[in-house]
């Protein structure tokens, strides 16, 4: 489906991209420095004040936990920029990208490290908005458009959840400060508003980890740049829901809907993922898939609440986080280097492409899960945590079963399609890639051996400081290379002999898989796309309703709406009031003001020429001014007196362009002239005895009393409206000339239009 | 339509009603007035040139693009505001100069500066919109 678009750029290395490494280089140094210290269980903690009054502080802090995810944000993030510092040599957009994939990086660390809920929801937002704007890279291609929208909608909402959800904590009395929290436990889960807490967190975590039903935008975002894909799926988006479950699984984990749930959705998730993954022919969007079942399995274990089923999950994020990466690079190696990257074009590249090759074996034995590879570790704890889930244990072994098969031969196909065989003609001159593309996946492949081979060090430097972080362990749970005979080790052998028997009959599976996946008929990209039609409809029904552009519409619609809440409001509320006139025995003067206005809104009514009408209008304006002369508001006439000359100016340039409004000769009065004239006596009523009413009752003059009292000494000036303009209440007086800013720019921009 | 009369009297009204724009945008603080009612005189006076002599010579007149006042305008106004958060007071608090001497005859504070930017603001929208009718 996606041809690859960004195959052909010109070997050599972007100098922004090989600058840009230090920072993710100098990060990684920064936390091993503090290696030893989290080792012993040591936290690191800093705080400044951000907006103390909301409980919102940037509190960042360092545990086990955050340091795992830390070291393979830096870590994967180092080699992937080195990686694309060549990959995407010749780009005509490097600088954007680096820095896109910089801030990106560091919105992640920010979500693992931030130890204040709101604090983390910023992150994760940043990290959305990133995401967007990565898979969106190659913004040119209307396919990549859609796709890097699907995954800002659909993780987009799910950071609104995750917001509702850490609201509801807050009111639920929870704390903000996570550390401050887990510390003194408020008994959330005993609170009747758990459930709600834990949907909307839950929401949220599956959108951004790809969990079914919203696992379609994943594969989707395979749109972006290889290394994207590699850093996106390896390291860091896909993973920060899964960190969101570990954070809360202290909280609000251990309970029947926690583990019901979470071991169900991962279940589904995994095995969901892992059958899709045999269908592409695209390299890229099979490893996309098999992300989809490595973070079912992640959110499966989370589903447990004992120290096996949590070390499982954190020992496979960690198994996953470098086959994945080292694996996606590869790809986009092999991508770079022939032009393409499905696999019916590839073959034999084992002799042309050596170093990949490799590279790709050792991946790819790490995610079959063969015996001395860190996978292989990774299968055995994995099966040791679904036998000891608390909730469906059978469902959890099964399910681990078959996804660990289906994975083994995917992984085969992997490693055998593309490398070995006959060599197709057109790639005879084929070469391997320059040095930092090796580099990075070379040196993650051997990884997967390496950890392997150590695990005991692993388990003690990496796995239990991160599992002690985010639960209480009763009985530690050591990685080693062999456990004994066992049932764990018995699966991984049926495993292995399950997964041959795929890898086997692949070329009748495969386009079976294909075709039942086209039979079903709602998938939740279907959904997705079924929900995005609705709303846009109904927003264009709203619209088409309200803004129908028309000015006289919008008039009514507005002032309509005006008086019947007017109305409405002070109908609830009147209890009381009377609607009496203070003293009849007005001056004759006033009555004469009256009267001029009368009978200039007659004029208005009456008139056959626009310009007429608007003068007209105008003397009512000035007539306003004058009574609010009268009743001592000075600044307030000033102003509507000025207002009215100007809009009558200013009305009247564009009058003169428009046709009499003579027209046809006076019929029946028309259903339109009536609403307007329903509208526009019902609201003259309601304000008239609203005014009426209000001067009535006893007016609170402490404001005023405040104001007089402060404007000379505390603001150095006389005039209160002035005063309270620009100095008691200048931020609503910003906010309004930005208004008329923007009301400015937006009629010039109209005007330009009608010219061109 | 060419009327001398009225060409005549705006040369002598423009500068006038400037002159008390100007006038009224510093009493507002202590009488009628202020940053918005004066951009209205002003905006009077250049409506009243624009319709004696067209929208061009109005340009000349102002030598600067009415947007690019809106977009001054607002600047002023936002740091008016941020001079008290640097002397770590919140944001917009009204500071005061009283220059010794003159037995606090005159004040001279950032709510000053603040009402020259809506000022500008004000104008400049108005005159965006007028002028560009104008030309249409």
């Amino acid at each position: 489906m996606q041809q690859s678009n960004d195959s052909a750029h010109a070997a050599g290395y972007s100098i922004i991209g090989l600058v840009s490494t230090a920072l993710p280089l100098l990060l990684f140094a920064g936390l091993c420095f503090m290696w030893p210290q989290v080792v012993r269980g040591g936290v690191y903690a800093v705080q400044w004040p951000w907006m103390p009054s909301l409980d919102i502080v940037l509190h960042f802090r360092l545990d086990g936990l955050s340091f795992l995810f830390g070291l393979i944000v830096t870590g994967i993030g180092f080699l992937v920029t080195l990686f694309a510092a060549s990959y995407m040599a010749g780009h005509p957009h490097t600088g954007r990208f680096f820095v896109y994939l910089n801030t990106f990086m560091l919105a992640m660390l920010g979500i693992v490290m931030a130890d204040n809920l709101l604090l983390l929801f910023v992150f994760w937002e940043i990290t959305t908005i990133f995401s967007y704007l990565l898979i969106g890279f190659d913004h040119e291609s209307a396919a990549t458009r859609d796709n890097a929208k699907q995954a800002l909608l659909v993780t987009g909402a799910g950071g609104l959840s995750l917001l509702i959800g850490i609201l509801l904590i807050k009111t639920a009395g929870g704390s903000l400060t996570l550390s401050e929290w887990i510390a003194s436990d408020h008994q959330i889960r005993q609170h009747p508003l758990y459930l709600a807490i834990f949907t909307t967190i839950l929401l949220g975590a599956m959108t951004k980890s790809a969990q079914v039903p919203f696992h379609f935008w994943l594969p989707n975002a395979m749109s972006a740049p290889t290394p994207i894909s590699a850093f996106l799926h390896a390291a860091t988006m896909v993973k920060a829901g899964i960190y969101l479950l570990m954070r809360m699984h202290p909280l609000l984990g251990g309970t029947p809907e926690w583990m019901g749930s979470l071991v169900v959705i991962g279940g589904v998730t995994a095995i969901w993922g892992a059958v899709q993954a045999l269908s592409p022919s695209d390299l890229k969007r099979m490893l996309a898939y098999t992300t989809v079942m490595g973070l079912g399995m992640l959110t499966m274990f989370l589903g447990g609440n004992n120290t096996a089923s949590l070390t499982a999950a954190t020992t496979f994020l960690l198994v996953h986080a470098l086959y994945k990466a080292a694996l996606f690079l590869a790809v986009g190696s092999i991508d770079h280097q022939t032009g393409t990257r499905r696999l019916e074009r590839l073959g034999g590249l084992w002799r042309a492409m050596p170093l990949t090759a490799l590279t790709v074996a050792t991946a790819t034995m790490s995610m079959a899960g063969f015996p001395l590879f860190f996978g292989f570790i990774g299968k055995e704890i994995m099966y040791q945590g679904a036998l000891t889930e608390e909730m469906f244990p059978q469902f959890a072994t099964t399910i681990t079963l078959l996804s660990n098969s289906l994975m083994t031969a995917v992984a085969g196909i992997i490693l055998l399609g593309p490398f070995t065989g006959k060599r197709p003609d057109h790639l005879e001159n084929v070469v391997d890639a320059p040095l930092p593309m090796r580099f990075g996946p070379g040196i993650m492949g051997g990884l997967c051996l390496l950890f392997g081979l150590v695990p005991w060090w692993v388990s003690a430097y990496l796995i239990q400081p991160a599992v002690h972080a985010f639960s209480v362990v009763e009985k530690e749970v050591q990685l080693a290379i062999f456990h004994g005979f066992n049932t764990p080790l018995l699966l991984s052998v049926i495993t292995l002999t399950l997964g041959g028997l795929i890898y086997f009959s692949r070329k009748t599976l495969r386009p079976a898989v294909t075709a039942a996946l086209d039979a079903i008929p709602l998938t939740g990209q279907r959904g997705y796309d079924i929900t995005l039609k609705g709303l846009l409809a109904t927003a264009h029904a709203v619209v088409d309703g309200l803004q129908n552009g028309s000015l006289h519409r919008y008039l009514r619609i507005t002032i309509g709406v005006f008086a019947i809440t007017t109305a409405a409001v002070w109908w609830f509320n009147a209890d009381g009031w009377t609607l009496r006139l203070r003293s009849a025995d007005l001056p004759l003067s006033h009555w004469l003001l009256v009267a001029v206005m009368a009978v200039a809104v007659l004029v208005v009514v009456r008139a056959q020429s626009r310009i007429l009408a608007v003068c007209a209008l105008g003397m009512v304006g000035g007539g306003a001014a004058l009574v609010f002369l009268v009743y001592g508001a000075p600044d307030l006439a000033l102003t509507q007196l000025l207002v009215e000359t100007l809009t009558l100016i200013i009305v009247s340039i564009v009058l003169l362009r428009l046709p009499s409004l003579a027209g046809p000769p006076p019929g029946p009065v028309s259903v339109s002239r009536w609403v307007d004239s329903l509208v526009a006596v019902g609201t003259g009523i309601v304000v008239t005895t609203l005014c009426i009413a209000i001067t009535n009752g006893t007016i609170d003059r402490q404001l005023t009393a405040f104001f007089e009292y402060n404007s000379y000494i505390a603001a150095h000036g006389r005039n209160i409206v002035n005063v309270i303009l620009v100095d008691f209440r200048s931020l609503d007086t910003l906010g309004e000339i930005t208004v008329v800013a923007t009301a400015g720019l937006a009629g010039y921009a109209l005007i330009a239009k009608r010219r061109q | 339509m060419q009327s001398y009369i009225l060409k005549t009297a705006t040369r002598l009204l423009v500068g006038l009603i400037l002159v008390f724009s100007v006038y009224l945008l510093f009493r507002g603080h202590n009488a009628p007035g202020g940053g918005f009612s004066a951009a209205l005189v002003a905006a009077t006076a250049f409506a009243l040139f624009a319709i004696a002599e067209g929208p061009g010579p109005v340009r000349q007149a102002l030598r600067i693009e009415p947007r690019v006042l809106i977009a001054w305008g607002l600047l002023l106004a936002i740091c008016s505001g941020l001079i008290a958060v640097v002397t770590g007071r919140p944001y917009l608090t009204g500071l005061w100069w009283t220059p010794p001497g003159l037995d606090g005859a005159l004040a001279v504070g950032t709510p000053l500066f603040f009402d020259i930017g809506v000022f500008l603001v004000v104008l400049g929208t108005i005159l965006t919109l007028l002028l560009n009718l104008e030309e249409r």
